[in-house]
């Protein structure tokens, strides 16, 4: 499953397999250790004149062993060994991920790593989803491009996440490395169809172009018609979040000059006629497909549609097809169509299709394999259990809000959450959105769903009890994290006391992410899993009633995170500035501009604190709203 | 419960939400500052041409509200900033299709309306009507068989079976208002007609005496227009 193209759809695609390491030298550097340079590489008891030599063989060795090293944790622990072992793996290294894009800077990265083919950068908090980062906080591509473009020319592949990549950055990137293959943006922002378009244009040797969840201006821009003339080597072409019209006449000759093309997921301006058309030239290689809007077009009146749409026959060929997602504006009445494919398909996106239960049914039916299942709860309960009757290779569900609002009316609840335990026993990760919840249900899920690595459940309202009992949901995630011993990600909510924050500190010893909001009585609370919890990566924590005391608890822990958000809770710029002062390797930025009016010791309830590890000095890109400490 | 959560603030989308800029529904009494005076020439296929900027930024305390709302009813919830936590690319695509949904279903929305003074409620399809212009000839239609009584030092005329809702309103202190999905009361007319049908839950002509009890300072520039 590591390389399986459905991980792009995750909104948090982290590899919860395996220990995290975002670039582990910069942890090593910041504590100045002495691992990394001591010694010389050569043996004892071998002549001075012999050992140049016989150092030139071991690199020769080394680089041709570490070529097949490639897990980057395997890597970071391979350059800890000795100085060669260090230089040789730097060179070795093609695969360059960079977890947060202020740790480290570009130049001090292409120092170290200079063969570099394919570079992952992550930069905003994830909390700046939903609206709780300002506007022009900073993680800027910019300086990146103008790194790269300089030391490496091999550089192929570009994956960013929660990036502001501007049109200036995509037209360097491009017209800096003339072999580029593969771009990735996902929630980024920045950008618009200018840049695409010059991009295209100008990236001779493209095959991926992926654009997820990210905002794109419309410049009003043609840039489908930007993609070079004759045969492209595309293979993968995803746009669904691009807002902008395109040019269909334009696409569909780009599709038909890329015999490659595997992938292709079309944004809602592209109707279910459209769609027909492409799948007739491409669908029998197609593996991943975003349907488009499916509905008609609405630029056409509805009497005047192409009469002769063959919903029957359009998926017939897509062989291939195991991913598909779209359904953008969808109508129901055309479902039947994907009827062919679905006994095939692994992973289906539903989230936004506004279908009911009875909509669902004669599809879901018929999903024997399938393992992605994400889908609106306008399916409710009864949807789900009929996901949990056929969908018994299930790995991974997301079920979203159709009304995210606190006093929504909440279609799906624990009888849901129940249904899918009893029949998805090989479940790994679930996001579940709901109104309602009970402990009893998390526990069945905990002891039915032994496998569960990710498990994130969302009560919209805050504070909510289990609303069969009344009582706090502390027992419901206790044993989440007693009974899924392979849980190394958790988002908690509903109503939860210190209590719940002591069984993920006694038993979440490998939970690396952890999401918080609305919960906690006390220090305590945030005490418990600082202490308690050795693996953890990433705290993101909001409107909770954690102060200095618990901020201070942690010093132990923070060299060996990502990073600690905390927002609207109990701090004051008082026990942020001792923080900062304990640990030089830590950046404490606080974010909102009343951080300076305040006293030092009062409590900034409104206020944001993002904290992260990083060997370099605090950025000089930051906007007037954020203060570092 | 601990740490509730009260401020109100709502993200408009694609504003960041964390500082600054926080868009306030406008609530009833500030409303009755700006225009009271409904007589045809104001209101447009759209509603009010009013300046909806003016909703950022203006102070307004929620509690001032309670006489005006149904009692038995407890005031909806106050959003908070990026709760639950809904990407708003998500956010936007499902608002934006149900928007595009509702508008094809073309359903009726019959919603009730009371007057006060009236003996019995009526209801109206605003489906029916396409300005506030319509609903209130209709409306006026509909109340004008009553008679009613004096209120407070104004006094209001008796009317006629003729005269229409727009007579009534003009120079008295009835007002019309609304109740809206989040079941807060809101003047008629500030939205453009599109938002305010979808938005409408029910109607009330309310008496000016009623705002009272919300706000004197707005009592004094009802009764300094007449």
């Amino acid at each position: 499953m590591h390389h399986d193209r459905a991980d792009q759809m995750s909104e948090d695609e982290d590899d919860h397999r395996s220990p995290p390491s975002d670039l582990e030298f910069t942890s090593s550097e910041a504590r100045n250790y002495s691992t990394v340079g001591s010694g010389s590489g050569s043996g004892s008891g071998v002549p001075e004149s012999q050992a140049p030599y016989l150092d030139q063989v071991l690199d020769n060795v080394l680089d041709n062993v570490l070529q097949f090293l490639t897990s980057r944790q395997d890597r970071n622990a391979a350059s800890l060994v000795c100085k060669s072992w260090y230089r040789v793996e730097a060179v070795t290294r093609s695969e360059l991920f960079i977890g947060n894009c202020y740790a480290v800077s570009p130049a001090r990265a292409s120092a170290r790593f200079t063969k570099v083919r394919s570079l992952v950068l992550k930069g905003k908090p994830r909390f700046a989803d939903f609206n709780l980062l300002p506007q022009g906080w900073g993680a800027h591509f910019s300086p990146w491009v103008a790194s790269m473009a300089k030391a490496y020319s091999c550089l192929e592949k570009v994956h960013l996440k929660r990036m502001s990549v501007t049109d200036v950055d995509l037209e360097n990137l491009a017209k800096s490395l003339p072999g580029f293959k593969e771009l990735v943006l996902v929630c980024c922002e920045g950008f618009g169809t200018k840049g695409l378009a010059a991009f295209v244009s100008l990236c001779r040797q493209l095959r991926v172009l992926d654009l997820i969840e990210s905002e794109v201006a419309d410049d009003e821009m043609d840039w489908i018609s930007h993609f070079p003339e004759g045969e492209s080597c595309l293979e993968s072409l995803i746009f669904d979040c691009v807002e902008c019209l395109i040019n269909f006449q334009a696409l569909e000759r780009l599709v038909a000059n890329s015999p490659s093309m595997k992938r292709l997921r079309l944004n809602r301006h592209v109707s279910i006629g459209q769609l027909f058309r492409l799948l007739k030239i491409r669908g029998p290689q197609l593996t991943h497909l975003g349907t488009g809007s499916f509905s008609l077009s609405d630029l056409v009146p509805q009497g005047d549609q192409e009469p002769e749409l063959d919903y029957a026959s359009a998926f017939t060929a897509c062989k291939s097809l195991v991913c598909l997602s779209g359904f953008r504006e969808i109508v129901p009445d055309y479902l039947p169509a994907i009827y062919p494919v679905c006994a095939n398909l692994t992973s289906l996106n539903f989230s936004y299709a506004n279908i009911n239960t009875e909509q669902l049914r004669p599809i879901i039916r018929h999903c024997h394999n399938l393992q992605i299942f994400w889908v609106l709860d306008s399916i409710c309960d009864e949807g789900l259990q009929a996901v949990a009757a056929t969908c018994k290779e299930l790995r991974e569900l997301r079920v979203f809000p159709i009304d995210a609002r606190e006093d929504s009316e909440g279609p799906v609840s624990e009888v849901g959450l129940q249904a899918i335990s009893e029949g998805c026993p090989k479940l790994q990760s679930i996001l579940y959105f709901c109104q309602r919840m009970t402990n009893a249900a998390v526990k069945a899920m905990s002891k039915n769903c032994p496998d569960l690595v990710v498990f994130r459940l969302c009560i919209m309202e805050r504070h909510r009890p289990d609303h069969v009992t009344g009582d706090p949901m502390d027992e419901g995630f206790g044993a989440i994290v007693k009974n899924c011993k392979k849980l190394t990600r958790l988002a908690v909510s509903g109503l939860l006391t210190d209590k719940a924050f002591s069984y993920i500190g006694k038993y979440g010893k490998l939970v690396r992410t952890l999401s918080v909001a609305f919960a906690g009585n006390s220090d305590m609370g945030l005490k418990y899993v600082l202490e308690g919890c050795p693996r953890l990566q990433k705290l993101e924590i909001r409107d909770s009633p954690f102060g200095d005391v618990a901020l201070l608890s942690g010093l132990h822990q923070y060299y060996n995170m990502r990073f600690l958000w905390m927002s609207s809770c109990r701090l004051t710029r008082q026990g942020c500035q001792r923080v900062a002062r304990e640990m030089p390797h830590l950046v404490v930025e606080l974010i909102g501009s009343n951080w300076e009016d305040m006293e030092m010791d009062d409590v900034a309830e409104k206020l944001s604190m993002y904290m992260y590890r990083s060997v370099e000095m605090p950025r000089e890109d930051a906007p007037d709203f954020v203060t570092i400490m | 419960m601990e740490f509730e959560e009260t401020e109100l603030r709502l993200g408009l989308p694609g504003n960041s939400g964390g500082e600054g800029e926080v868009a306030r529904k406008r609530g009833f009494f500030e409303t009755v500052d700006l225009k009271l005076n409904l007589s045809s020439k104001d209101v447009g296929g759209a509603g009010l041409d009013l300046d909806h900027d003016k909703v950022k930024g203006v102070q307004k305390d929620k509690n001032l509200l309670p006489s005006v709302a149904d009692p038995a009813k407890p005031p909806a919830k106050a959003q908070v900033v990026g709760w639950p936590p809904v990407r708003s690319y998500r956010k936007n695509v499902l608002a934006s299709q149900k928007s595009m949904s509702d508008e094809s279903d073309k359903g009726a929305a019959f919603v009730k309306v009371s007057m006060d003074g009236a003996p019995y409620l009526r209801k109206v399809d605003l489906r029916m009507y396409k300005t506030y212009q319509d609903l209130y000839d209709a409306l006026g239609k509909m109340f004008s068989s009553f008679t009613i009584g004096n209120c407070g030092s104004q006094g209001i005329k008796d009317f006629t079976n003729e005269s229409k809702l727009m007579d009534l309103l003009n120079g008295s202190d009835y007002v019309p208002t609304y109740e809206d999905k989040d079941g807060d009361w809101m003047l008629v007319g500030d939205v453009p007609w599109e938002m305010f049908v979808e938005s409408c839950k029910r109607l009330r002509i309310m008496k000016g005496t009623e705002a009272i009890g919300l706000a004197p300072k707005a009592m004094e520039k009802c009764k300094n227009r007449s």
